[in-house]
């Protein structure tokens, strides 16, 4: 027995008997589980955009969707129109939510013209723009849902990420620094985009001023929080040119 | 008497403390430095290895009289990758919300001293049943020094435990419970520094209890 497994022969059986099985098994469980991955990643996002526009389970302190089940017909409730922005021009797509943000940063940065998806709801009488970006953080990708209103204004925002610190720069999923958006002008008083700051050091930590693009900064996440500005910056200042459209017609 | 015998009662209780896979055979401290910010990602974390501790300990015992000594290593490596990545898979799949606060925690188990360790040590030499056992009783180990550490950070860094404020509110201006008194959230906490503090605190109070564990030199 002890020869017996010990012999080169064997162990070469052995490894490629052992990857055919490993691989195999792998490949079936990613297989067989993949359609319901989708499906979780998609009511993710129509969750997420729902979130963006106020349309949610908020408590007192905590981050709380409306639940999956609710979500598609919520979704279509509230969300009249989806676009996607290319070469400056808005065409209507109602799948512009399936639009990968990741591979058309790829895409973009291949040489090609970026595809960007808007989502445009109603709720209550007010109109929000709803966009999706996305952006480096400290370990892994992180993104957001922002929603404007016609002056740039941000009206509401989701972010999350793949891998940031708990506790610290994970905490950008946090009521208490997403709500901090809320109300804060991406453009400055001339209307060029300026974008929005997470600044340390900020004389406005109470976030009263809303017009001085600046939100305050999680201490200890200085990385992520630079990551959430940069994201801002690239982003949504790709956007402009669609929001000034807008106000001349 | 009972569903153990009691050298199979021993498997499950010796590494909750005498026999600890963190405080005494300091195995594992790289995750229990990453991921002890926040209570919760602790205890994921502790029920997520202790399923592929257990899991993959039967595996390699069931394995044990087949795999080439030369590649056992390689073996046991694969079976853990294996079983981590199914497990990522089966956890977006049914339980989507738990898979994103794992993420990365998910990956990190791979790189487990632990786990290695109880395959080459213990799995690699003892029937299924008892492999279980063991498994269980280590990740129990595990588990347990990584929620106390949590407890602790979450406490003292953040004043919240599982995210529900404990200690008052820390706004400034709407200031309520201790946080009235001039108490402040000590930010220490939340780095990883901190928790091979609070480790070391934990093995200092163990050894100091249990006179036994000190080594002579």
């Amino acid at each position: 027995m002890e020869n017996r497994i010990d012999k080169n022969s064997y162990t070469i059986f052995f490894a490629i008997a052992m990857v055919l099985i490993v691989g195999s098994l792998l490949a079936f469980a990613a297989s067989s589980l993949k359609p319901t991955i989708n499906e979780n990643k998609r009511l993710e996002k129509q969750q997420n955009i729902l979130y963006a526009m106020g349309v949610n389970n908020n408590d007192e302190g905590s981050a709380v969707f409306v639940s999956t089940e609710e979500a598609p017909e919520l979704f279509s409730k509230y969300i009249k129109k989806q676009y996607v922005i290319q070469d400056g021009k808005a065409t209507e797509n109602d799948q512009a939510y399936l639009i990968d943000v990741k591979k058309e940063q790829a895409s973009a940065k291949a040489g090609n013209v970026r595809k960007l998806p808007l989502f445009i709801g109603e709720k209550d009488g007010q109109t929000f723009y709803i966009a999706p970006i996305r952006g480096k953080g400290l370990w892994d990708a992180i993104w957001a849902y922002v929603a404007l209103d016609k002056n740039m204004v941000v009206q509401g925002a989701y972010f999350d990420h793949q891998g940031e610190t708990p506790g610290l720069g994970a905490n950008i999923k946090q009521r208490f620094f997403m709500d901090d958006f809320i109300g804060e002008h991406l453009l400055d008083a001339s209307g060029n985009f300026k974008g929005i700051d997470v600044a340390k050091g900020n004389a406005d930590p109470k976030n009263e001023n809303k017009t001085d693009n600046e939100v305050d900064a999680i201490a200890g996440a200085t990385i992520t929080g630079n990551g959430v500005t940069a994201m801002i910056k690239s982003d949504l200042k790709l956007y402009k040119s669609y929001f000034d459209n807008l106000k001349n017609n | 008497m009972g569903l153990l015998s009691k050298k199979d009662a021993k498997l499950i209780t010796d590494p909750l403390a005498d026999n600890n896979p963190i405080t005494i055979q300091v195995l594992g401290i790289c995750s229990a430095l990453a991921i002890t910010a926040e209570l919760k990602a602790s205890i994921v974390m502790a029920i997520s290895v202790m399923a592929v501790l257990a899991i993959g300990n039967v595996v390699i015992s069931l394995m044990r009289n087949i795999i080439p000594s030369k590649i056992r290593i390689i073996v046991q490596l694969v079976v853990v990758a294996a079983l981590v990545i199914i497990v990522d898979q089966v956890l977006k799949a049914f339980a989507y919300e738990l898979s994103k606060t794992l993420s990365v925690f998910v990956g990190l188990i791979i790189t487990n001293c632990i786990i290695m360790g109880r395959f080459e040590a213990f799995a690699l030499a003892n029937k299924p049943w008892r492999s279980f056992l063991d498994g269980l009783g280590n990740a129990a180990g595990y588990g347990l020094i990584l929620i106390i550490v949590g407890f602790f950070r979450e406490l003292l860094g953040s004043g919240t435990l599982l995210g529900y404020p404990v200690l008052g509110n820390p706004i400034p201006g709407e200031l309520t419970g201790l946080y009235k008194y001039g108490y402040e959230n000590n930010g220490f906490m939340l780095l990883s520094p901190m928790a091979l503090i609070v480790v070391g605190i934990i093995i200092w109070v163990q050894r100091s209890k249990n006179k036994a564990l000190v080594e002579d030199n």
